[in-house]
């Protein structure tokens, strides 16, 4: 499959029917889904009448797909309505018709076509320890995406594993999984970050890169746009927070009265991501509102954070006696410090007598 | 054992949860937008400057969203078209206020809603550009007939 560079996206909605009343309404909810303002919708439209459709090339690294399958359960712009209207998705394993040699020259074609012009999204950590670990067609991921991301405009790391090595990166990390950016350094770089990503951050910012080009990003790489306020800033349950009105476990009356969950685990308030605002499934929920803390999956190590229950406020020592133990031994450590500073250190006056003699 | 037994579990007994609690959960929000629709129409009447608030952006809980446009009511004027999905446009029981429903090409989701505070949401309007068109289009069927 090779992409339609030669027209906008523009012409192409028109020419597949879409009024300019369907156009303009494809410009706001594109708009908002980037969290822009309502008047931003006609500088979305301007962008998008004389944006080229990208080639974007989708390579799956050591994942579970669950970032796949995010992205199908978009619903705005929708799976169809992105691949279709806006980009060209052209190589995509989970859900291109092609699989085997044909896939591979497919990619082998649209690489060598696209040079220097393609969109390069991967999900999946890259294993380090033993290229066999994973591999695509007997090509190891860390070769592949070193070859694939020298033609890339830029690249976009579609879930908290190519972002920042994820599940496969947690201790011990035995594959000696890393995140794409400890290897690709000469590219632009956008990390979508979650696990999974919300599924209309991942078209979102697709768009984004389509219309306005690289958002502006955060000190993780994160576009600011989706993860610039963390879960607390936008929770609903927030006034219980502010009230000292919190569950204490999952079965209390402060569950059932929907009350706030930091007490029982919560991350919102270190977790930058936009689960609050835009929810899953269609919008319909996310994991507090359906009663469960959220467990920080767009930071970087989550995995190795101190527990998915234990609340924030807790130490990361575990018990009392640990503590116990640890104050003796720093208070021991302090005392000998302390002499040893002590003999070096001269009564006053010496140094000025010294000099002075 | 690895793990504290809390409960035992011959003593668990599972509860069907409240439907109720859930629109209990007040994030403050809706007196709020309501007092940002009426700042809207006064400056709509005052110098003709419309305004319009996602919906999407306003952290709200469960049912509030229902209860806000419970509270600025239904107008005379209901408005739907289709183009990639169907959209609801409705006037409000305050006149100038209109709440635009975007819904994905199945109508099974919601895409977007906008509180417009104007005379007309642009949405309504013919597009300039569909009426050359259309005349285009219509000429060239009288001239064929």
């Amino acid at each position: 499959m090779t992409s339609e560079l030669g027209g906008t996206v523009g012409d192409f909605l028109r020419a597949r029917g879409v009024s300019r009343r369907g156009f303009m309404k494809f410009c706001a909810t594109t708009a908002s889904l980037m969290a822009m303002a309502p008047t931003m919708a006609p500088k979305v439209a301007e962008a998008l009448e004389k944006a080229r459709r990208p080639s974007v090339i989708w390579l799956p690294f050591q994942e579970c797909t669950g970032c796949t399958e995010s992205l199908t359960r978009s619903h705005s712009p929708t799976i169809e309505g992105l691949l279709f209207d806006a980009i060209s998705l052209d190589y995509q394993e989970t859900i291109m018709a092609a699989a085997g040699h044909q896939a591979e020259e497919i990619l082998r074609d649209v690489t060598k076509e696209n040079w220097g012009n393609y969109i390069l999204c991967v999900d999946g950590s890259i294993p380090l320890a033993n290229k066999g670990y994973s591999t695509i067609g007997g090509v190891s991921n860390v070769d592949m995406l070193k070859q694939v991301a020298r033609g890339a405009k830029a690249i976009v790391c579609i879930g908290s594993c190519s972002a920042f090595g994820g599940l496969p990166k947690a201790n011990p990390n035995p594959t000696g999984a890393v995140a794409v950016s400890d290897i690709i350094k000469d590219k632009p770089i956008i990390n979508v970050s979650g696990c999974p990503p919300i599924p209309i951050a991942i078209t979102g910012i697709l768009a984004h890169v389509l219309t306005f080009g690289i958002p502006e990003l955060d000190h993780y790489g994160r576009p600011r746009a989706f993860y610039g306020q963390t879960i607390h800033d936008r929770c609903y349950r927030r006034p219980f927070y502010e009230r000292g009105q919190f569950a204490e476990h999952f079965d209390d009356e402060g569950a059932k009265a929907g009350w706030c969950l930091f007490k029982v685990g919560c991350k919102g308030p270190i977790t930058y991501n936009s689960c609050s605002t835009y929810k899953w499934n269609f919008g319909v929920s996310w994991p507090v509102e359906a009663g469960h803390g959220c467990i920080g999956c767009s930071e970087p190590n989550f995995w190795d954070w101190q527990g998915l229950y234990r609340p924030l406020s807790t130490t990361q020592w575990g018990n009392w006696t640990t503590v116990g133990a640890a104050a003796g031994v720093g208070a021991v450590a302090g005392a000998v410090a302390a002499l040893a500073s002590r003999r070096k250190q001269r009564p006053v006056g010496e140094d000025v007598e010294e000099a002075q003699s | 054992m690895p793990f504290e037994v809390l409960v035992p579990a011959d003593e668990v007994r599972l509860q069907r949860p409240d439907p109720g609690c859930a629109s209990r959960v007040e994030t403050g929000n809706v007196p709020l937008l309501l007092a940002e629709v009426r700042h809207a129409l006064e400056r709509l009447v005052r110098s003709g400057t419309p305004h319009t608030i996602d919906l999407r952006a306003i952290p709200l809980g469960p049912g509030e969203e229902d209860r806000l446009l419970a509270a600025l009511g239904r107008g005379e004027v209901h408005a739907e078209f289709d183009s990639m999905g169907p959209t609801e446009i409705q006037e409000c029981g305050y006149a100038g206020v209109w709440c635009v429903t975007h819904r994905n090409p199945g109508g099974t989701t919601v895409t977007g809603r906008f509180l417009e505070i104007t005379y007309a949401p642009e949405l309504l309007a013919s597009p300039a550009e569909d009426v050359s068109a259309a005349l285009e289009r219509l000429t060239a069927e009288l001239t064929t007939a």
